[in-house]
């Protein structure tokens, strides 16, 4: 088997044993970048000296005992809305082309305490606002399963990645659907952990109250593994929780003998493709065939958690991206008279159409006079929508259902209706907005060849429930390479 | 007879909090130092920092609450006020809106026309901005963040005062209150305390309040007293023309006295204001409040008390001794040193008030060791020095601190007692001026006043001044 084709923890494991260098490794998914790159375009900043500086460190370390984790040594990219000194973070906008970090986020340093090598920073929607990583201002990355549709997003660089054997595993982000959706459409699974579970700091903001980082890799044992190294309590992140129960792997158990998993009828409704209806449901057979009870139900409320989620998103979106204003860093307008020229030139030639759009939604919905109508009224159903999870998990131990509408739209559709790109958010926003854990896992492609993802929502700091149900799910199948990323893992070999 | 008219008036108060680190982050908030050393990414608002609110910020805020007799909000939050400003990095000020910490207290003041209990609207926690220098030399300008998180909270009162004289009362029991808690230093020309003036004018009787405008840029008590006073005339002369107030804000120049507008209500800006999602919200324990109350220090009114009965100090000295913390705690320091209240309260009424005054300072200013006061009152007790000698060595402790143990050894300094000496001295001075016997023989004491001056001069004043009186009379009556 070719490198590439190796999970995080397959590899880490080679590795640990001296079957595989860390540099070896390292070169292998450079190479694959160098290749696939032109293609596919996943990646904002490659890193090739750094990494492969950063290989021979970490090998040394692994030669003398002091690095024993299973990512030790596997190398891996980072969205580029997640800090790491030294290298540009960008979040895909002309706004932060130049910005270059002095510090490191916490979840990244985590990765690197465990040994990872980082290859790059990975492309995205623009400030994570988006769907399909059309909007980043550095070019499209696109799906490789075929490039004529989109990866999804507003993870899409990092997914993508993943998916073509660009590197082994990545850190999305994920504030109402980010890391899920496009794992869907690249036949990869990703985790958005329990709000508060993997510390913000170094993350730049979007949505601050809906955001969290999470893994992005090829099945559930490399996500649970990620999870376990990333989640932290971090005094610098208020928000960050202390948690006891960060010991993901252990709930990597083929066995979801009674478990009560729940499917909402609201889920399986209007606007749902029937390809991925069947992929879906055929998966929640296979659970329900192991062991689990498998019933419908109705969760009531799905259609508010889109506008809801718009105008909470929006409002955090227009205060967080304010800090970007050509005074301190970041672009500046080569031509402007005076302060407040300054502003809008540097605002107006920085962001692109979509953040503009979001920035001027969510200076309408807390300026005064409609701050009660709109912000407050979606707090409010932000409530009821995390009081009709509770009730629902009052029953079941996890919410089974689509990652989204549809497999993978063709490059350009989704920008032209915006409106219709935000509906394709359905199934995966609400969770964002109660804070819950979520993951997408592969069930399946459609008749076009496209990836279906399969969602598994679990109760607050619940994550073992759905890494237990994904796994035996997943129950050793293999999701071999995209054809166009195997025929360049191939010719490395030679 | 004109209309008769009275001014209504409430302050909105900041207070820079005597923290050792910023509101949230563990940056410096040392006055001075050179620009953009006492940053860090969250308090230059750097993409992906986030904010973690510090603590004693918040004992501070109670504890002004406590003091002021507000309500708790023992579930209170942060919020953003967003507006673009160079000095404001993050482009939003994280401040409190819609749940402050206190609200609904009020404090008493006394002026002439009496007492009078001043009501406290609400009390908030606030960050400061940073700082921007423009260079008129380079035509551009720069920022300086090392101010940019320093923590603020911002006392807005009721529109409780009808004078000049009740404005600077409050402030004075506002600025006592918060000094004796140790929450700030309260130095108006410093900028640690700084008031806005909201001002209207009706007829008096008038139940309706007048349109109001608020003025900034008040950097003292008396500029504050000019202000208000200017701005009351401004506001009676466009009603008695006929014309209206406009609500609007002013900024007072007290060069030239007078103000002008900044901006009116019309371009007033909206904040949009909205909790703060990477702030948790505060929840204050009713443990937390009675531990606060419980370490309250001794405030003003309490010591005003106390060292009239402990002391037996008159009220008026033992209102000038509290009125600055700092005056008080030198008291207190050199009174237990040398337990002579009476003797400490006179150097510090006195000699440590002119010497103030003589260089524009504030009580605030002393710098002096209080033992070295009670050294020098040790020494005139023990007769060591004259009192004469002993204003010189306290200028010298005033000024620089010395030692005055030291000092009068080194200077010898100490009373001439031998008597031998103040007899040939006093003789001499006969000898030069016959006249001045004559005098005495004639009955004119006055004459006997100039011979010991005399003496006193010849000794450098290093003479007990009771033993020269009685040699001078002894050697008048026998020349």
């Amino acid at each position: 088997m070719n490198i590439l084709e190796l999970t995080a923890v397959e590899l880490g494991r080679k590795i640990k044993k001296r079957e595989i260098g860390v540099m070896e490794a390292t070169e292998a998914a450079l190479a694959q970048i160098k290749a696939l790159e032109k293609e596919l375009n996943c990646y904002v900043t490659v890193d090739e000296e750094g990494a492969r500086r950063q290989a021979a460190k970490v090998q040394d370390k692994i030669d003398s005992g002091m690095l024993t984790g299973p990512l030790a040594g596997v190398p891996m990219a980072v969205k580029d809305n997640i800090c790491l000194a030294g290298l540009p973070t960008t979040c895909s906008s002309q706004i932060l082309k130049n910005f270059v970090p002095s510090y490191t986020a916490e979840a990244v340093k985590n990765l690197i305490q465990a040994g990872a090598v980082i290859l790059g920073k990975t492309n995205m929607d623009e400030f994570a606002m988006g769907s399909t990583t059309e909007t980043s201002a550095f070019g499209e990355t696109k799906n490789p399963w075929n490039p004529a549709h989109v990866p999804g997003g507003s993870s899409g660089g990092s997914c993508a990645a993943v998916a073509s054997g660009e590197c082994f595993y990545a850190l999305g982000s994920d504030t109402g659907g980010s890391i899920r959706q496009p794992s869907s459409f690249c036949g990869v699974t990703g985790i958005k952990p329990t709000y508060g579970t993997v510390s913000r700091y170094g993350l730049v903001a979007y949505g601050s109250s809906l955001d969290q980082i999470g893994p992005v890799a090829r099945n559930v044992a490399d996500c649970a593994a990620i999870l376990e190294v990333i989640a932290s309590y971090d005094k610098k992140d208020s928000t960050s929780i202390r948690r006891e129960d960060c010991d993901f792997t252990s709930a990597l158990a083929e066995d979801v003998r009674g478990m009560r998993i729940g499917i909402p009828r609201d889920y399986l409704g209007e606007g749902l493709d029937e390809e991925v209806k069947t992929a879906v449901l055929a998966a929640a057979k296979e659970l329900a065939d192991k062991g689990a009870i498998v019933e419908e139900f109705d969760l009531s409320l799905v259609e508010y958690a889109i506008p809801a989620y718009y105008v909470i998103a929006s409002a955090e979106a227009s205060s967080n991206l304010s800090r970007f204003d050509g005074v301190k860093y970041g672009y500046r307008s080569q031509s402007y008279e005076g302060l407040h020229s300054m502003y809008k030139k540097s605002r107006s030639e920085g962001f692109g159409a979509e953040v503009k759009r979001r920035i001027m939604l969510g200076s309408f919905v807390l300026s005064s006079g409609y701050y009660d109508a709109y912000y407050l009224k979606a707090l409010r159903t932000k409530a009821l929508i995390k009081q009709a999870f509770d009730k629902a998990f009052a029953q079941y131990d996890v919410i089974l259902g689509p990652a989204a509408p549809s497999t993978a739209p063709r490059l350009g559709e989704s920008l032209k209706d915006p409106l219709k790109m935000y509906l394709g958010d359905i199934y995966t926003i609400a969770v964002n907005l109660a804070g819950l854990p979520a993951m997408s896992v592969p069930c399946g492609r459609d008749s076009k060849g496209l990836p279906i993802g399969l969602q598994l929502i679990g109760d607050c700091f619940k994550e073992k429930s759905i890494i237990r149900a994904g796994y035996a799910y997943e129950s050793g199948r293999r999701y071999g390479l995209p054809e166009l990323a195997r025929k360049t893992a191939e010719q490395e070999v030679r | 007879m004109g209309k008769q008219y009275e001014m209504v008036i409430g302050l909105e108060v900041h207070v820079e909090l005597a923290t050792k680190t910023k509101i949230f982050c563990g940056c410096s908030t040392e006055f001075g130092g050179a620009p953009n050393t006492h940053t860090c990414p969250v308090c230059t608002g750097m993409p992906g920092s986030l904010p973690v609110l510090n603590k004693q910020v918040v004992e501070y805020a109670l504890a002004v609450g406590l003091a002021t007799n507000c309500s708790i909000n023992q579930y209170c939050k942060f919020d953003r006020k967003n507006y673009f400003y160079p000095d404001n990095p993050q482009n939003y000020q994280i401040s409190q809106l819609y749940l402050p910490i206190c609200h609904d207290g009020w404090v008493e003041i006394e002026t002439a026309a009496g007492k009078k209990k001043i009501g406290i609207h609400e009390i908030h926690m606030e960050e400061d901005a940073g700082k921007l220098v423009h260079d008129e030399w380079a035509d551009c300008s720069l920022v300086d963040y090392n101010r940019s998180g320093v923590p603020l909270i911002e006392i807005v009162s009721e529109p409780d005062m009808r004078s000049a004289d009740e404005v600077i009362a409050y402030l004075e029991k506002l600025r006592l209150i918060i000094q004796y808690l140790g929450a700030s230093d309260c130095k108006l020309q410093e900028g640690s305390m700084r008031a806005d003036v909201n001002l209207s004018v009706r007829e008096t009787g008038a139940m309706e309040f007048g349109i109001r405008t608020e003025m900034k840029n008040l950097n003292s008590f008396k500029a504050i007293a000019r202000a208000i006073e200017g701005e009351r005339a401004r506001q009676i002369e466009l009603l008695e023309d006929g014309k209206k107030v406009i609500q609007e804000t002013r900024r007072w120049d007290d060069n030239k006295e007078s103000s002008h507008a900044m901006r009116s209500k019309e371009d007033a800006k909206d904040y949009r204001y909205f909790p703060d999602p990477d702030l948790v919200p505060i929840k204050i324990s009713d443990e937390w409040i009675a531990r606060v109350r419980e370490q309250q220090p001794e405030l003003q009114t309490e010591k005003l008390c106390r060292y009239q009965t402990e002391y037996h100090l008159p009220r008026y000295d033992a209102e000038i001794l509290t009125s600055s913390k700092h005056l008080a705690d030198v008291f207190e320091a050199a009174v237990k040193l040398s337990q002579q209240p009476k003797e400490v309260s006179n150097w510090l009424m006195t000699d440590t008030m002119r010497l103030l005054k003589e260089r524009g300072q504030e009580p605030e200013d002393i710098t002096f060791d209080p033992v070295n006061l009670a050294n020098l009152i040790g020494l005139v007790d023990k007769k060591i020095i004259n009192r004469t000698v002993a204003r010189e060595v306290f200028e010298q402790i005033f000024e620089n601190n010395v030692d005055p143990v030291q000092y009068v050894e080194e200077k010898g300094l100490k009373v001439v007692s031998d008597e031998g000496a103040l007899r040939g001295a006093i003789a001499e001075i006969l000898a030069k001026n016959p006249q001045s016997v004559a005098d005495y023989k004639a009955g004119k004491q006055k004459a006997m006043g100039f011979v010991v001056g005399q003496t006193m001069r010849a000794m450098k004043g290093k003479a007990d001044p009771a033993v020269v009186n009685e040699l001078v009379k002894t050697l008048l009556e026998n020349a």
